[in-house]
């Protein structure tokens, strides 16, 4: 007996018109599948690559590594105005702003751009404005010879870019409705930051599905929480009460739990004594009226809302008053490198700071978990021992993902093949 | 005797400041992988019986102007906090079936 009800169709996944059919994982190891994701997605979409906060000042700037999309790019403050730019000077090609090793990413604050190669410098607005022993070169017109430009658009505080000559979509059509619902969110509060990475050995998208549904959670992270509490959730098995798909993104809100009005034994003595843990600190910041799109079914208890959006990146937004990022960054087929930053409130206490370390620390000891999942995954995968798999109705979000992937490089498929 | 870590209040817990006083997660969690399972149980039996008292001790103190034994107090605790899964959770340092996996925090709070 399903504890939630479904929607008329029987089933989320018919409900959103999906196939019941086992899927193929063939999109998450094949090289040369990653060789058009690379043109149709990742040249494409519109890519988060960090926040407004992280550009405070006027001339702050920081570099994000897109292998994807075979680029690096710089972001920076210029006046009221972000820019973003090809890292590359206009010279002879070389990297412009890097330290020491060029595929680490950097950031600071500066006037110009200054190539460490011979010397040529741009404003923050893109521009050339210094190259040394000008007279030696031949018609060179400083005007023209300026950082190439990236679209870049910003939602919320949200930086985003987006590779493509021409973005097919405006950034806040290709949100779309289901995220934009999320306009208003304090997210400009929510300043202090726990950033974590890893490079994974798996195709991005296994993470991808790896946090867009939680039918693993209470087995592989059975563990994490007392007998009297992980018992009955593995019987009980994990089922969501909403789900939500608008154009290439997705959302799943899951129930709350209060865990400080259960029983002590439901709950872990570290728990106890910080007021915190998995779901965050339980003394939440007062945030005011939320918008209309969080928890858009109107859960109650609600726990969070996990936004998916294509391609790479996750927005989830706990009840109790935080959020956390998620992207994954493919470097090659079977390869990522996974950030998430988790973002709070800053403390004005010490209880208050205790309550975050307790937050972030259990994060991390779920994500380790989950990443360890995926090199395991990927490798069989790729024995293709087995071709097809069942995916319940849970999993439906991963389902999604795999579909509106496999659209984009058909459709960059038939573009290529028309004009050849 | 070395000059005290911890405020007076706390000498009892001195024995464990010296290798759990760290100030980032990085060293704290490198510590708790290289501790062994004994010595996180006393740590966390010690800590935990003082617990309340410490983050109500720490808590009359303005963040960014806390001194330097209420600092080490706050590391202290944070240390506490990860050692608690090895002790609460997996009864052994790392989290089971993690051996390849990692998850480094490149962004912190500096306090």
């Amino acid at each position: 007996m399903a504890r939630w009800p479904k929607p008329p169709e029987g089933s989320w996944t018919e409900h959103f018109g999906l196939s019941t059919e086992p899927i193929s994982y063939e999109d998450s190891i094949s090289p040369e599948f990653y060789e058009l994701e690379r043109e149709a997605i990742f040249k494409r979409a519109w890519l988060n690559v960090g926040r407004t906060e992280q550009l405070a000042r006027n001339g702050s700037y920081f570099t994000k590594e897109i292998a994807a999309a075979r680029t690096s790019v710089i972001l920076v403050r210029d006046g009221e105005d972000i820019r973003a730019f090809h890292n590359m000077c206009r010279h002879r090609g070389n990297k412009l702003v890097w330290n020491n090793f060029p595929g680490e990413e950097t950031s600071g604050v500066c006037r110009q751009f200054v190539c460490k190669y011979h010397g040529w410098r741009y404003g923050t607005d893109g521009q050339l404005t210094f190259v040394q022993q000008e007279g030696e070169f031949f018609d060179l017109d400083k005007s023209e010879s300026g950082l190439i430009p990236v679209h870049c658009d910003v939602w919320e505080g949200f930086i985003f870019v987006n590779l493509a000559k021409e973005p097919a979509q405006p950034l806040r059509e290709f949100l779309g409705p289901m995220v934009t619902g999320l306009d208003g969110y304090p997210f400009g509060l929510m300043t202090e930051r726990f950033t974590y990475r890893a490079e994974i050995g798996s195709n991005w998208k296994l993470y991808m599905d790896a946090f867009q549904e939680f039918y693993h959670a209470p087995v592989l992270h059975q563990k994490q929480t007392p007998p009297d509490w992980s018992g009955p959730a593995l019987k009980n098995g994990f089922e969501a009460p909403h789900y939500q798909i608008d154009g290439p993104h997705r959302l799943v809100s899951t129930a709350g739990i209060r865990l400080y009005e259960l029983p002590e034994n439901m709950r872990k003595p570290i728990e106890s004594l910080t007021r915190s843990g998995n779901f965050g600190p339980w003394d939440a910041p007062e945030l005011g009226e939320m918008p209309a799109g969080l928890n858009p079914a109107k859960c109650d208890p609600w726990g969070l809302d996990s936004f998916q959006m294509f391609p790479n990146f996750t927005i989830l937004i706990w009840s109790l008053g935080w959020y956390l990022t998620y992207h994954y960054w493919p470097t090659s087929y079977n390869t990522h490198v996974f950030e998430s930053t988790l973002y709070f409130v800053p403390p004005k206490t010490a209880r208050e700071r205790l309550a975050l370390e307790m937050a972030a620390t259990t994060f991390k000891e779920y994500g380790l978990q989950d990443a360890n999942t995926l090199e395991a995954t990927q490798t069989m995968l790729e024995s293709r021992a087995v071709s097809t798999f069942p995916l319940c109705d849970q999993e439906v979000l991963c389902r999604h993902l795999h579909k509106v992937t496999g659209e984009w490089v058909d459709d960059y498929r038939k573009e290529i093949e028309a004009t050849i | 005797m070395a000059t005290p870590l911890l405020p007076p209040e706390f000498s009892e817990l001195e024995p464990f400041a010296s290798k759990w006083c760290l100030p980032t997660e990085a060293e704290r969690y490198a510590k708790r992988l290289a501790s062994s399972m004994e010595d996180m149980q006393a740590f966390y039996a010690a800590v935990m019986a003082r617990g309340e008292e410490a983050i109500a001790y720490c808590d009359k103190f303005p963040l960014d102007e806390m001194p330097e034994r209420v600092v080490n107090l706050m590391y202290l605790l944070y240390s506490l906090i990860s050692i608690s899964f090895a002790v609460e959770c997996w009864s052994q340092p790392a989290v089971p079936d993690t051996g390849a996996a990692y998850l480094d925090l490149i962004v912190e709070p500096e306090l």
